[in-house]
């Protein structure tokens, strides 16, 4: 890998101080960044890998490439710039790019770091993750080598079948928490399962010492331990929705499974944050790169090529949103509003479309404003607060749908309220189904026990039937999944063969 | 040393071509090769194996987007088309297929690698020169279209600097006459291999649209093979049914004959073309029959398999039949010729194709062996 990357030298190397001290100035916050440069091949692998230089072996990797260096070879996609989440933060510019691309992308770069370091989404990322994707890397390769490749790799596919199966929340288990935790449990095992050591003193009075040894100020941190006594122990809090957590725990494993069960989670987790800040990341960092380039870095000659770069960048589609462009424009609608006092009881009972129109109170609170909610928020709660009626008129934004009668999509509707509620769908949890464990046990069988939270969009049964599948041979039981299907309550079964519903 | 990805990258592959991991086969999607969509582009396949997620099902729910238009106005293009953007692991689900102008070249290199052909080996190398001219000297006269820039500079700064005349503080060169260099050739002689395909097609009355469809695309990916591997390549035609004639490519895919079948006259037709005009020492001569299997006697079959014995194969790299199934034909030809050409006999290739999406395998049959 060393041999396929350069660092800067000469002229970049120039540029890329210039706009490290721009990004500085304008008070950007960020890990070191290590700029390196790579031929077109090179980027297609790193993003190939999710920017990663070492991953474990596997086709979905030469998948991604495969379809990568078609799309470049035909012309038709090129990654310009891609910059990974670790400190010291990576970032890669591709070496046929032009002085201006790599200007843009320099730019673009340092504002994803700010986010990166900034955005509490990502507090509890592992920055190291270089090193321990290249670990996890080998010790399945080991694996690979000892058990055979084709059954580590049956075994990976059907982990990636749940890979999306993820509790946003534990990534606000900090160290702290997590041994918080473990302290607690422990607790209540000797509490219930030590008894024997009886040092003398009665059990009221062993645990209302324990109790004592609780400290308030971590108990806030886990709300998800009950308060109070519990009548059984809870041996290891999890969850629901963290279901690979819940296989490593309880699914009868091999070690080498836990293993891979694990690593394959935690990388899962490691992405998790970028997932839910696509449309605020992407922002942000064009919003950056804008303001950079066309306040400071940029020379007279080069703004033809730099408008036409970052209109390329901006391009809306009628297909989908185009996170850059949302996300930018969202930044300048908050930067605009807190500058004009647009905001607050006054601002948003007002009525009258006029005053509205003219308001003018020069608060200028719109740069503060910005670098809070980019420490704060993630891509709901972002289009949440802040995508207001008039952004989306400004946004020209509609829904479509498909409509069997002319057998094409079309457009639905342009009324604020079903885009915005469209948008939010698409984000929540995500974008994935919401799968959360019940039961372990069910029907006391040793069956697995999956509900699905239905959110007003039934599942897609095919695939549902094969990730079940999938699931069931992890579990080794039975697998059972309660959803609603067209407004009945189903509970389906999976035994390891085929999927029925359960009578 | 490669990267590991190219690893991963020949394990992906294989596993689309169904040749590892067949547990995986129903979540491939897309085919292998570009198909061409008539107004010059062709959809580049991007084949793909998804793993089986919980997700949304309701296909109609649609999305959200940016843009002009009113209600009812449709939106252009399938949902989750357009830019795959930034590649995100975990991310990019779903069908991809690019469409793109591509020379035909480009795609003669897209079927040798999707269907990993070998390169042909010529036989009968050195059998035709050509002298081309090769721009790769430098003179000292020529015309000005020709000159060499860089090196003409560098001649004058030399004999400035020898002549002491060369000022670093003010750099300016003079070139003078004799500092000027041209590009200049030198001839090259160059062995070229040719080669013809001869084609042959049974039109009697049960050789149907749809049969001649499919031998007309196999004839289309052939040729464009060969044509990337020989430099010169002639195409001649030969339509059949009682009777043998040779036509031109137009007529060849149009024609609909009825009648009884005789395969010889085909085969008799071809011979003469042969030993017309193509001395076997110096052409590559690559002769297609297609047909339902349907021959009129087994005398006849037996007359097509001495002259093909005698004549066809000495003169030919390869012989290739491909038998397109069809309702009417019985498939007694390749019964016959498979009978007498063992599948190791490697002057003779034999295939059937029973519908278009079997054309790929075939091609492959015929061309795999690199003869």
């Amino acid at each position: 890998m060393t041999t396929r990357t350069k660092p800067l030298t000469g002229e970049l190397l120039r540029l890329k101080e210039e706009i490290h001290q721009y990004a500085l100035d304008y008070g950007l916050d960020f890990y070191p960044v290590v700029f390196e440069v790579c031929d077109y091949d090179t980027i297609n692998i790193l993003a190939a890998q999710g920017g990663f230089p070492n991953r474990y072996p596997h086709w979905r990797f030469g998948m991604e490439y495969d379809q990568l260096s078609k799309s470049y070879a035909y012309g038709l996609q090129k990654i310009y710039e891609m910059v990974i989440n670790t400190d010291p933060c990576y970032a890669y510019l591709l070496n046929a790019n032009h002085l201006v691309d790599q200007k843009i992308v320099m730019a673009h770069v340092y504002g994803h770091a700010d986010f990166f370091k900034n955005n509490l989404w990502f507090k509890s990322t592992d920055r190291s993750m270089m090193d321990v994707m290249a670990n996890h890397g080998t010790k399945i390769r080991r694996y690979m080598e000892k058990y055979g490749q084709d059954k580590v790799e049956v075994f990976i596919d059907r982990v990636l079948s749940l890979e999306n199966l993820m509790d946003k929340n534990v990534l606000f288990e900090t160290s702290e928490v997590r041994s918080s935790r473990r302290d607690k449990e422990t607790e209540f095992h000797e509490q219930f399962f030590h008894d024997d050591e009886d040092d003398g003193r009665s059990k009221q009075l062993q645990s209302f010492m324990r109790s004592k040894l609780f400290n308030p100020e971590t108990e806030r941190d886990v709300p998800e331990v009950d308060e109070g006594p519990t009548i059984k122990p809870k041996p290891n809090y999890i969850s629901p929705r963290d279901i690979m957590m819940y296989l490593i725990q309880h699914a009868p494993l091999k070690e080498w499974q836990a293993d891979i069960l694990a690593i394959l989670r935690e990388e899962a987790y490691y992405f998790l944050p970028q997932r839910m800040t696509k449309i605020m990341n992407e922002g942000w960092a064009s919003y950056w790169h804008s303001t950079i380039m066309t306040q400071k870095a940029l020379k007279s000659s080069e703004i033809i090529e730099f408008s036409d770069k970052h209109a390329g960048v901006m391009a809306m589609s009628k297909q989908q949103i185009n996170p850059y462009k949302i996300g930018i424009e969202l930044f300048r609608d908050i930067e605009y509003r807190w500058d004009t006092g647009r905001f607050g009881k006054e601002y948003n009972e007002c009525t009258d479309m006029n005053v509205r129109e003219n308001w003018n109170e020069a608060t200028n609170k719109g740069k503060e404003k910005i670098y809070e909610v980019r420490r704060t928020h993630n891509d709901v709660t972002f289009i949440d607060e802040f995508f207001t009626r008039e952004f989306c008129e400004r946004m020209q934004l509609f829904t479509y749908k498909y409509n069997p009668r002319t057998s094409r999509f079309e457009i639905d509707t342009r009324d604020f309220e079903a885009i915005k509620s469209k948008l939010l769908m698409s984000l929540t949890n995500f974008g994935q189904p919401v799968i959360e464990v019940e039961s372990g046990n069910f029907g006391n069988r040793g069956e697995l026990h999956l509900i699905h939270k239905h959110q007003g969009v039934d599942l897609d049964m095919s695939y549902a039937a094969e990730t079940l599948g999938n699931i069931a041979a992890i579990w080794s039981r039975p697998v059972n999944l309660t959803t609603i299907q067209e407004g009945k309550e189903v509970t389906l079964n999976h035994d390891g063969k085929e999927m029925k519903p359960l009578k | 040393m490669d990267h590991p990805i190219k690893r991963d990258h020949t394990r992906f592959r294989n596993i689309v071509k169904g040749k590892i991991r067949d547990n995986l086969k129903k979540y491939v999607s897309n085919g292998e090769m570009p198909l061409p969509k008539g107004d010059g582009t062709y959809k580049i396949p991007m084949p793909s194996i998804e793993t089986p997620r919980f997700k949304f099902g309701d296909q109609s729910q649609g999305g959200t987007g940016q843009g002009d238009g009113q209600a009812g106005d449709p939106v252009e293009g399938q949902e989750g088309e357009g830019e795959p953007g930034e590649g995100e692991a975990g991310e990019g689900e779903g069908k991809k297929e690019l469409e793109v102008e591509l020379s035909l070249e480009e795609l003669a290199s897209i079927l040798g690698d999707e269907l990993a052909l070998p390169n042909i080996e010529p036989k009968g190398k050195k059998t035709m020169q050509s002298t081309t001219d090769r721009y790769s000297s430098i003179g000292t006269v020529g015309p000005d279209a020709l000159k060499h820039f860089k090196r003409s500079y560098k001649e004058a700064l030399k004999r400035q600097v020898a002549m002491g005349t060369y000022d670093p503080e003010n750099p300016v060169i003079v070139p003078i006459k004799s500092d000027m260099r041209y590009r200049s050739s030198t001839q090259k002689v160059e062995f070229e291999n040719s080669a013809v395909v001869i084609y042959m097609m049974d039109v009697s009355g049960s050789m149907g649209d749809e049969q001649k469809e499919i031998v007309r695309t196999e004839s289309f990916w052939i040729n464009l093979w060969l044509k990337s591997q020989y430099k010169d390549i002639e195409i001649r035609y030969i339509i059949h049914d009682a009777t043998a004639k040779e036509v031109d490519e137009d007529t060849f895919f149009r024609t609909r004959e009825s009648g009884g079948t005789l395969i010889s006259s085909a085969f008799k037709l071809c011979r003469e073309i042969i030993e017309a005009d193509y001395n076997p020492s110096e052409w590559n001569i690559y002769p297609f029959h297609f047909s339902d299997g349907d021959n009129w006697s087994t005398d006849d079959t037996k007359l097509c398999l001495e002259i093909l014995d005698k004549d066809i194969l000495p003169a030919s790299n390869v012989f290739c039949y491909g038998q397109v199934e069809s309702r009417y034909g019985s498939g007694q030809f390749y019964k016959d010729l498979s009978g007498r050409y063992k599948e190791e006999d490697d002057q003779v290739i034999l295939s059937k194709i029973k519908n278009k999406e079997a054309i790929l395998d075939s091609i492959k049959d015929f061309l795999g062996k690199g003869k």
